[in-house]
């Protein structure tokens, strides 16, 4: 009765009469028309610029940067890369450096980076939704808008788009591209830069063809159970294999295995070798350049060419190791091991002293009983369906073709089409490294192996993999950068095959191909002389004394040795400049003692270089001792010119010389060698 | 009117009640040991690019007052500025140490990272260390340095690098030589690195870079220098005048 009477008095109040009514209807539609500019006054984008404008009030150019200062909606378009930002409405100081010590967001000025802003936008690097204009939509990932902001340890994917070459301000990039070739994760699943051509391992896993005659079936199936027990830098991953599993896969591979082409083996008696002497010639060969061996201490001592040797004696059975060390490549066809030319003495103390590093642990537990026909068939069937072909060479089975999903664009997986695992956040990151990290966790069915990655290789291979987005494959082509193409160059002749047989382009480059872990030789003949360089090949001796990893001895003969020089000092001469337009007879005494005032005032070059082995200490460069019998004039001089120019990468610094400066210098440094009276002396 | 006031007192109440376990009350491990002091063992002022894990862990460790080790002490971490400690808090282990991992936040600049314990009687020990991040233009210049300065630079010699600190005449400044660096201006800094170290009158061993390295990555070099110096490198604004 109450309220029905107040609804009453109510409705007399508002509509009682026409004047009434018509009042109240005008004050309902000014209120409803009041409601837009409300809710643009209420907006989160312009609580920000308001926020912003009070924050420059109080600094000392506030002039300034009110008039740069532009209110309302800002959005960059850029249809060519399909770029809709509307970020710089809030973040509002993206170009006045002198917030630099504002830290609050959103107003901090952008920290400096090589792009323009206004030519890329903002989403190409941090993604999230460019056309949002709330905080919560732009950055997080909602149901229609799933892209969410990139988390700033993977920014450096965003550069990936772009550029396939290595740059070095993207180390991270750079390491995860590296790891994804190293660990044959390419493989397995296929995977394209855009506009390139398909990643290709670069880990070289050995063939399986003739394993047998390598290694026992023991062995086998402890490396299966766990490779990392054997080797803790093992690229292979654990395949989780029951005992069943590895017992039949180890009894396959025994059986497919067919007997190879081995040399009369007959073995010098390694057993009874010295220890000591073995160990010297593993120095004196510099094995270590590329292969490690884990020291007392659990440091691994030694490069990572090559594999682990800290177990070797345990793994390998002496004939083939014999075999292995003569031809390296009748086992293995594409190894970058080289052939060493090992006397019988050396091969035998060689031999003897890998065999001898054993771990007697390894195997201790290890009893497998005859295999059976079954077992055989079902050890075929696990190989087939674990994938071993698509990295190991097999008899009878086929390198299958997309064997796991292709990666090409994983950094663009709609998370709509991802099963996480429990605990996972619902981000691709996330579900990225945690897919890296245990694949098992996402479910027990999944074929991905166990890697034994570190975190810093797990963000590197994440931030590889979100570098494959469909922006990048999108993007103009002008804009892509293309990576280092890897060239096909082989030297022919009997040099060609000499090159072949030591492995030159594992650590030198020639032509873009090979690699970097000894100078490139692109030019070499123009830059030494022909009596060193027959020196040098048939003894390395040590042009860096800082350096860890050394080139080793071949054991050339002299003929090898000529024929190389030749090859060398005719193919590999660099158009740049004429090798005769400079000549050591015409340098006077004057010339060298300016050169040698340059030397030690002007350029300062003992701080890097040792020309006096008494007083000089430097060693960031090679020694210079012996440079005057090494190098040749006009290359010395055209290399302190411009030592990019020859050598592209050098570190050695472009002192920018004038010809006077460089030729009393080069004068300086030809004079550096020791007498010949005093050499014959010395023979 | 008052039945309104009444609710809205009674709401506030009930939302303080309803906070106040989670905010204030214990969280983490009980202690099971206290100790007296706060130590660090390894990982304090490390250098990596912005939203990275640190290489190296954080350990800290716990000592009574006679300085041994206290097992099964509380420690908790906090960070600011967006860096994460992982496991934020943990009990100490045998050897009294306890260790985390810090992830940094994603913008460049210092980031302060605190360990917490607390002595027998429940008061505060506190221990603090700062963890440089580096944008893109400063890990840029990390590189440059690693590629071309640290030889001489960093007196420290690693496996793969021997220094040559020690073989020069003038002993170059270790980049985070704030004490020295902080007073170089910028136009100075560029001077000696692009023209060398004559150009100012200082040792011609330093050589000049600028027919190698561009102007870019000069600027890189400049903003890695700038950012690891210590103490750190403060912007000295406008100067006026200056008596």
């Amino acid at each position: 009765m109450d309220l029905r009477r107040k609804v009453a008095a109510a409705w007399a109040f508002l509509f009682g009469d026409s004047a009434r009514a018509f009042g109240t209807l005008s004050l309902v539609l000014v209120a409803c028309l009041a409601v837009v500019p409300a809710k643009d006054h209420f907006r989160e984008w312009s609580r920000y610029q308001t926020r912003y404008l009070r924050l420059i009030r109080q600094r000392g150019d506030a002039a300034t940067l009110q008039r740069r200062f532009q209110p309302g909606l800002q959005q960059t378009w850029l249809p060519e890369l399909g770029v809709v930002d509307r970020c710089t409405t809030c973040h509002v100081a993206m170009k006045e450096t002198s917030l630099a010590d504002v830290s609050t967001q959103p107003f901090r000025p952008h920290p400096a980076i090589p792009h323009s802003l206004n030519e890329f936008g903002c989403v190409m690097c941090h993604r999230g939704q460019g056309a949002a204009t709330t905080v919560e939509e732009a950055h997080s990932s909602t149901k229609a808008w799933e892209q969410p902001v990139l988390p700033a340890r993977y920014f450096e994917a965003s550069c990936g788009q772009c550029h396939q070459n290595s740059l070095t301000g993207t180390p991270q990039l750079n390491l995860g591209r590296k790891l994804l070739a190293r660990y044959g994760c390419v493989s397995c699943h296929a995977l394209r830069t855009a506009g390139a051509a398909r990643m290709m391992p670069t880990n070289e896993p050995p063939p399986l063809t003739h394993v047998a005659r390598k290694t026992t079936r023991e062995w086998i199936y402890a490396w299966l159970k766990n490779p990392q027990a054997y080797s803790v830098s093992a690229t292979m991953p654990d395949f989780k294999l029951s005992d069943a599993d590895a017992r039949d896969i180890s009894a396959f591979l025994i059986d497919q295995s067919t007997p190879y082409q081995q040399p009369d083996a007959s073995k010098s008696s390694s057993a009874a070798a010295d220890a000591q002497e073995g160990a010297s010639v593993y120095g004196e060969s510099f094995c270590a350049s590329c292969h490690a061996v884990q020291n007392a201490a659990g440091l691994m001592v030694g490069g990572d060419v090559g594999p682990e040797l800290t177990r070797i004696g345990s793994k390998v059975k002496p004939e083939w190791l014999g075999t292995w060390l003569r031809e390296p490549k009748l086992y293995a066809p594409h190894t970058a091991m080289p052939r060493y030319r090992f006397s019988e003495k050396q091969l035998g103390l060689l031999a003897g002293f890998l065999e001898a590093k054993t771990d007697s642990d390894l195997l201790a537990n290890v009893h497998l009983d005859a295999a059976t026909k079954e077992q055989i068939a079902h050890g075929k069937a696990l190989v087939n369906e674990r994938g071993c072909a698509s990295c190991h060479e097999l008899n009878g089975i086929k390198k299958p073709d997309n064997f796991a999903p292709d990666l090409s664009v994983a950094g663009s997986r709609s998370l709509a089409k991802i099963v996480f695992a429990p605990g996972v956040p619902h981000t691709l990151p996330d579900y990225l490294a945690a897919k890296i990290r245990q694949p098992s966790a996402f479910g027990s069915a999944l074929k991905m192996p166990q890697y034994n990655l570190t975190p810093v290789q797990v963000d590197a291979l994440v931030t590889g993999l979100l570098a494959q987005t469909e922006r990048a494959e999108a993007i103009p082509a002008v804009l892509r950068v293309a990576g280092t193409p890897v060239l096909k160059y082989d030297p022919a002749g009997k040099a060609g095959k000499l090159m072949q047989d030591m492995q030159c382009f594992s650590c030198h480059a020639i032509n873009g191909r090979g690699g970097d872990m000894a100078p490139d030789l692109t030019w070499e003949g123009s830059a030494v002389q022909r009596a060193w360089l027959l020196t040098f090949l048939k003894n390395p001796n040590t042009l860096r004394p800082a350096l860890i990893r050394r080139m080793p001895r071949f054991n050339l003969t002299d003929a090898e040795a000529q024929t190389l020089t030749d090859y060398i000092l005719t193919a590999y001469q660099t158009p740049a400049f004429d090798a005769d337009s400079l000549d050591s007879a015409s340098f006077t005494a004057e010339d060298r003692e300016r050169g040698r005032q340059l030397f030690y005032s002007k350029y300062a070059c003992q701080s890097c270089h040792i020309v006096d082995a008494q007083n000089d200490k430097g060693y960031v460069g090679p020694t210079l001792t012996e440079i005057g019998a090494k190098g040749t004039p006009a290359w010395t001089f055209h290399y302190l010119k411009n030592p990019q120019l020859l050598r592209p990468g050098n570190i050695e610094p472009n002192q920018s010389m004038s010809d006077a400066d460089a030729r009393a210098l080069t004068a300086f440094l030809m004079a550096q060698k020791k007498a010949p009276a005093q050499e014959a002396a010395k023979k | 009117m008052t039945r309104w006031h009444l609710t809205a007192v009674l709401s506030v109440l009930g939302l303080a009640t309803n906070c106040g376990p989670k905010g204030a009350g214990p969280k983490g491990p009980e202690a099971k040991a206290y100790g007296a002091a706060l130590v660090e063992v390894s990982g304090g002022k490390q250098v990596a690019a912005i939203g990275t894990t640190l290489d190296q862990p954080l350990v800290v460790q716990v000592n009574d007052a006679q300085g041994g080790a206290v097992a099964g002490a509380a420690v908790s971490f906090r960070a600011g500025g967006g860096a994460t400690v992982i496991p934020p808090e943990g009990l100490t282990g045998n050897d009294g140490q306890l260790t985390v991992s810090v992830a940094l936040g994603g913008v460049a600049g210092r980031y302060q990272v605190t360990a917490i314990t607390r002595d027998k009687a429940g008061k505060t020990i506190e221990w603090r260390t700062e963890e440089i991040a580096l944008g893109y233009q400063q890990n840029l210049g990390r590189q440059l340095n690693d590629r071309y300065c640290s030889r001489c630079h960093d007196p420290e010699s690693t496996a793969e690098r021997v220094s040559n600190h020690d073989n020069l005449n003038a002993k170059p400044h270790a980049f985070t030589d704030g004490a020295f660096l902080n007073n170089v201006s910028d136009a100075d800094l560029t001077s000696i690195i692009t023209h060398g170290g004559a150009a100012l009158n200082k040792s011609p061993e330093m050589p000049p870079y600028g027919g190698t390295l561009g102007k870019a990555d000069i600027e890189a070099l400049m903003a890695y220098i700038r950012a690891v110096a210590d103490p750190p490198y403060r912007l000295k604004g406008l100067v006026y005048a200056s008596n």
